[in-house]
């Protein structure tokens, strides 16, 4: 008896291990989806007339699971423009979009919600005596954002971005169930295929965790440097 | 230059300016003095309209400064805070430079030699490279000095600019001061140091409590203080 059956499993292992790029592109996509998103949140934020909009959306997306947005983004919003342009203009529009395609919109536009209260909590965190100081100079609102309040927001929150892309990486593990081949869906054909649970599990479990090690040891050596 | 008319100003339930009326000359220095919490700085901040006001009307040659665009307001008056208020991701240079850049749109070469000139009159020219956490107190208020100085006001505020320095480095940052009351700049000083107050002050005012109790030469002031109020303040100081 085996405990851990390495040599059933170590065929398999190349085919698991393509799964790590997937998982990868998804969560780097989405963070710059989310990264660019998030920001435009927090301006819309700071403005009356943005400032409902910018609110429901950052309270919805974190107010739902991600598995359900994936599904509406996926599923339900393809079949509702089939309805409204098909059905209802009687047009003949193919409104399906990739697992892929998917995966990006919905991890883009979720993480944005998080990303836009990290920011946020970050401007909160710059010296008002700064913001002060750019008043009576007469730097712009433009500039001052720009140049003073902003860079200063991004190093005080980087920490908490680090975090939300660590999350990014863990989350996009549901992207299996709109079939996408990333780490979790490889795992599943793999058992499929051979019945093993355990070592399936435990390596893509090994990927996932030294995925994400690596990606908290890098970001930790760039706020050292850009905390000189 | 610069005249207050009745001026109020409330946070919340807590009026600090009760009513403040008072012409401040040009090219004259005002030292104001108080005790803390008596609206000194509140006062200073209602001139750039840091700090707007209630009621009344605060005048700049003349004109109401709330018709005034604030941009072209403030490139009339330099501050300087008592907490510097540097921008900390800028370097020294980069401090005296940006404004220059950004908003007065001067190229970065002509830009670059105003701020050498303006930073070597306050003895920082050295530490052009230097970010703020990397500067002593005097250092940092030397540095906003120029910054403020770089942009030629008219006006200077003084924001209790020694009262967050160790007392060994006070004397630096106020004998820069000293060199500005001498080039015909209207300053206007919140401060505690008296030996200062009574070197380079052309006109004092006390104030308590949001009113201005006293105002006069520094001889008058402090040789023949004519409120109780003023008389008690300069017991306890001096």
């Amino acid at each position: 008896m085996d405990i851990f059956d390495y040599e059933k499993i170590k065929p398999w292992i190349p085919y698991l291990a393509k799964g790590i790029g997937i998982t990868l592109l998804i969560a780097f996509v989405a963070a710059i989806v989310g990264f660019i998103l998030g920001v435009v949140l927090v301006l819309m934020n700071k403005r009356k007339f943005f400032r409902g909009f910018a609110r429901g959306y950052i309270d919805i997306f974190r107010g739902t699971p991600m598995l359900l947005q994936l599904s509406i983004i996926y599923f339900a919003i393809p079949q509702l423009l089939d309805r409204i342009f098909n059905d209802g203009f009687g047009m003949n529009i193919d409104f399906a979009i990739t697992a892929l395609m998917a995966a990006f919109i919905t991890f883009g536009l979720n993480s944005a919600a998080y990303v836009s209260e990290i920011i946020r909590s970050g401007i909160n965190s710059v010296d008002p005596g700064e913001i002060e100081a750019a008043k009576a100079l007469g730097i712009s609102k433009y500039h001052m954002y720009k140049d003073i309040v902003l860079p200063k927001a991004f190093k005080n929150s980087f920490p908490a971005l680090v975090n939300e892309f660590v999350t990014l990486i863990k989350e996009t593990s549901i992207v299996s169930v709109i079939g996408i081949q990333d780490l979790f869906r490889r795992q599943q054909i793999v058992t499929a295929q051979t019945y093993l649970y355990f070592e399936a599990l435990i390596i893509i479990g090994v990927f996932y965790y030294v995925l994400i090690k690596v990606f908290s040891l890098i970001a930790r050596r760039l706020e050292v440097i850009y905390a000189k | 230059m610069i005249t207050l008319i009745d001026v109020h100003k409330s946070f919340g339930d807590i009026e600090v300016l009760k009513g403040i009326s008072h012409e401040f000359q040009k090219g004259k220095t005002t030292v104001i003095l108080g005790a803390s919490g008596s609206g000194k700085s509140t006062l200073l901040r209602t001139i750039n309209q840091l700090t707007p006001i209630d009621e009344g009307k605060v005048l700049f040659e003349g004109v109401d400064v709330t018709t005034i665009k604030h941009r072209q307001l403030v490139a009339r008056i330099g501050i300087v805070f008592q907490q510097f208020n540097l921008f900390s991701g800028m370097n020294v240079l980069q401090n005296v430079m940006y404004t220059l850049v950004k908003e007065k749109k001067l190229n970065k070469d002509k830009a670059r030699e105003m701020a050498m000139i303006s930073l070597d009159k306050v003895n920082m020219a050295s530490r052009l490279d230097a970010y703020p956490k990397h500067l002593s107190g005097g250092e940092k208020q030397r540095v906003a000095l120029a910054r403020a100085m770089v942009l030629s006001p008219d006006v200077m505020l003084f924001d209790e600019p020694t009262s967050a320095l160790d007392p060994e480095k006070v004397n630096e940052v106020l004998d820069e001061i000293k060199k500005l009351t001498h080039i015909g700049l209207t300053n206007i000083i919140v401060t505690h140091e008296m030996g200062f107050a009574r070197e380079v002050a052309d006109e004092v005012i006390f104030m308590d409590e949001g009113r201005i109790i006293e105002t006069g030469s520094k001889e008058a002031f402090f040789q023949h203080p004519k409120a109780e109020r003023t008389k008690q303040f300069l017991d306890k100081i001096l």
